[in-house]
């Protein structure tokens, strides 16, 4: 039984059905980094699949552009609890990416520019779950939201949609990235409200 | 690490700007937190209605208290609660500490650090530095600190008297006005600029630890300066707040 806040009503109480547990609305576009913004030129940015035979499936910034690119609606949660709904991006599928890579294992730790890592099951990037996006709001991405591209997963806590991402390395186990072992679930399910181990 | 909810009873608060306070909480089974974490504060209406959001905490150590000092958000839920409704004696409930990144300890593994600590804050971003501030004194560390510290005003300024207090051998403090210096001051107010962040900070040649904390603005612009400046990029640890 929680304790009740004396004085305490609440202003905001927000009823949306697309609010998860723990989460209140934003207009805004907070940004959690835990480091300095990189700066990429998309002349020199390169994505990187890389499976556990050693071979790696790469993409230039031209390559990728030249992949179908889908427009994504979506509703995106932060594990610092604000979420942002129907917010529109554009990018291309993971299936598209992974359409010619060859592996067995079942998790991805997906790298960044700037060293940042993060852990997911490979079957939460597939079947029209996760891009790699590129434009927000009709604007290419900006730096500080991941820019030029960033891994797109709404469907898990906002985390896990690695910033200035370059590459994915299949795992065979569920290795943690950056923040789950600085504290955050290892999967990140915000229906579930898995914040923190 | 966060095992469930744990109810925290205020036992003070302090007016510390014309938005800000401070207010320390009693909280039985908090196991202590390390300089830099936060920690989850839900609040409850009577019919049950709840809010979460998550601070900094501007204390650390082992004890079973805490100290936050909270802004208020013009158009927050929370934050003009804690600042202007709070009492002595009023419960409100917690959940941590949180966050293993955005952290110093005075020792690791039971050697002292004696690494160069470089804190830079903007507004209410002190309050995450101020915890290593503290816990920095308390521990008698003779790590070589250094702090900038972005205000609006000098009313702006949490923590004011304790800071000036501290500051001596092992903590040098530079003051940053942004929109209006005290009576005599020997720069005009303006933003922290990349000049300034060189002249104020300790040198990338010492490989100092560094942490930023602020408005994301702010952090922004100084995170990359910090870079420009010659920083590791894996030594400038931040956290921002707000839109971009």
């Amino acid at each position: 039984m929680a304790v009740i806040s004396r004085g305490f009503t609440g202003r905001r109480r927000e009823q949306s059905p697309d609010l998860p547990p723990g989460q209140f609305l934003t207009e805004d576009f907070p940004v959690l980094s835990a480091g300095p913004t990189p700066d990429i030129d998309t002349a020199d940015w390169e994505f990187t699949i890389r499976t556990e035979s050693g071979q790696t499936h790469s993409w230039t910034w031209d390559q990728l552009m030249a992949l179908p690119i889908e427009d994504i609606g979506t509703d995106i949660h932060c594990v610092t609890r604000w979420s942002k709904l129907g917010t529109s991006w554009r990018g291309v599928s993971l299936d598209t990416l992974f359409a010619d890579v060859d592996t067995t294992d079942a998790y991805v730790m997906a790298h960044s520019y700037g060293g940042y890592t993060t852990n997911l099951p490979l079957e939460d990037l597939l079947d029209g779950k996760a891009w790699i996006a590129f434009e927000f709001d009709g604007e290419p991405l900006h730096p500080e939201h991941g820019g030029p591209a960033r891994l797109l997963v709404p469907h898990l806590y906002f985390w896990k949609s690695a910033k200035w991402i370059r590459g994915l390395v299949m795992h065979s186990d569920d290795d943690p990235g950056f923040w789950e072992q600085n504290g955050y679930h290892i999967y990140g399910d915000p229906w579930r409200e898995q914040r923190y181990w | 690490m966060t095992s469930g909810w744990k109810v925290g009873t205020v036992v003070s608060t302090r007016t510390e700007t014309p938005t800000g306070r401070s207010i320390t909480i009693d909280v039985p089974g908090w196991p202590g937190n390390i300089a830099g974490q936060h920690v989850d504060v839900r609040l409850s209406a009577p019919d049950g209605y709840q809010a979460v959001r998550s601070y900094s905490i501007a204390s650390a150590g082992d004890d079973e208290w805490l100290q936050l000092a909270v802004d208020r958000l013009p158009d927050g839920e929370v934050s003009p609660y804690l600042v202007d409704e709070l009492q002595n004696g009023d419960q409100l409930e917690l959940r941590g500490p949180l966050g293993g990144w955005f952290v110093w300890r005075p020792e690791v593994d039971g050697v002292p650090q004696t690494t160069d600590v470089q804190l830079i804050g903007g507004g209410s971003g002190i309050v995450p530095l101020v915890a290593m501030i503290r816990a920095h004194a308390a521990s008698g560390s003779s790590a070589k600190f250094r702090l900038l510290y972005s205000v609006r005003t000098p009313e702006d300024v949490f923590f004011a008297d304790e800071l000036k207090a501290l500051a001596g051998d092992t903590l040098e403090i530079t003051w940053v006005y942004t929109r209006q210096a005290p009576e005599g001051w020997p720069t005009p107010a303006g933003r922290v600029t990349l000049d300034a962040l060189r002249d104020a900070t300790f040198p990338a040649s010492g490989s100092p630890a560094v942490f930023v904390c602020g408005p994301t603005g702010f952090v922004e612009s100084v995170a990359t300066w910090l870079v420009e400046l010659g920083h590791e990029p894996a030594s400038v640890k931040t956290e921002r707040f707000g839109g971009a």
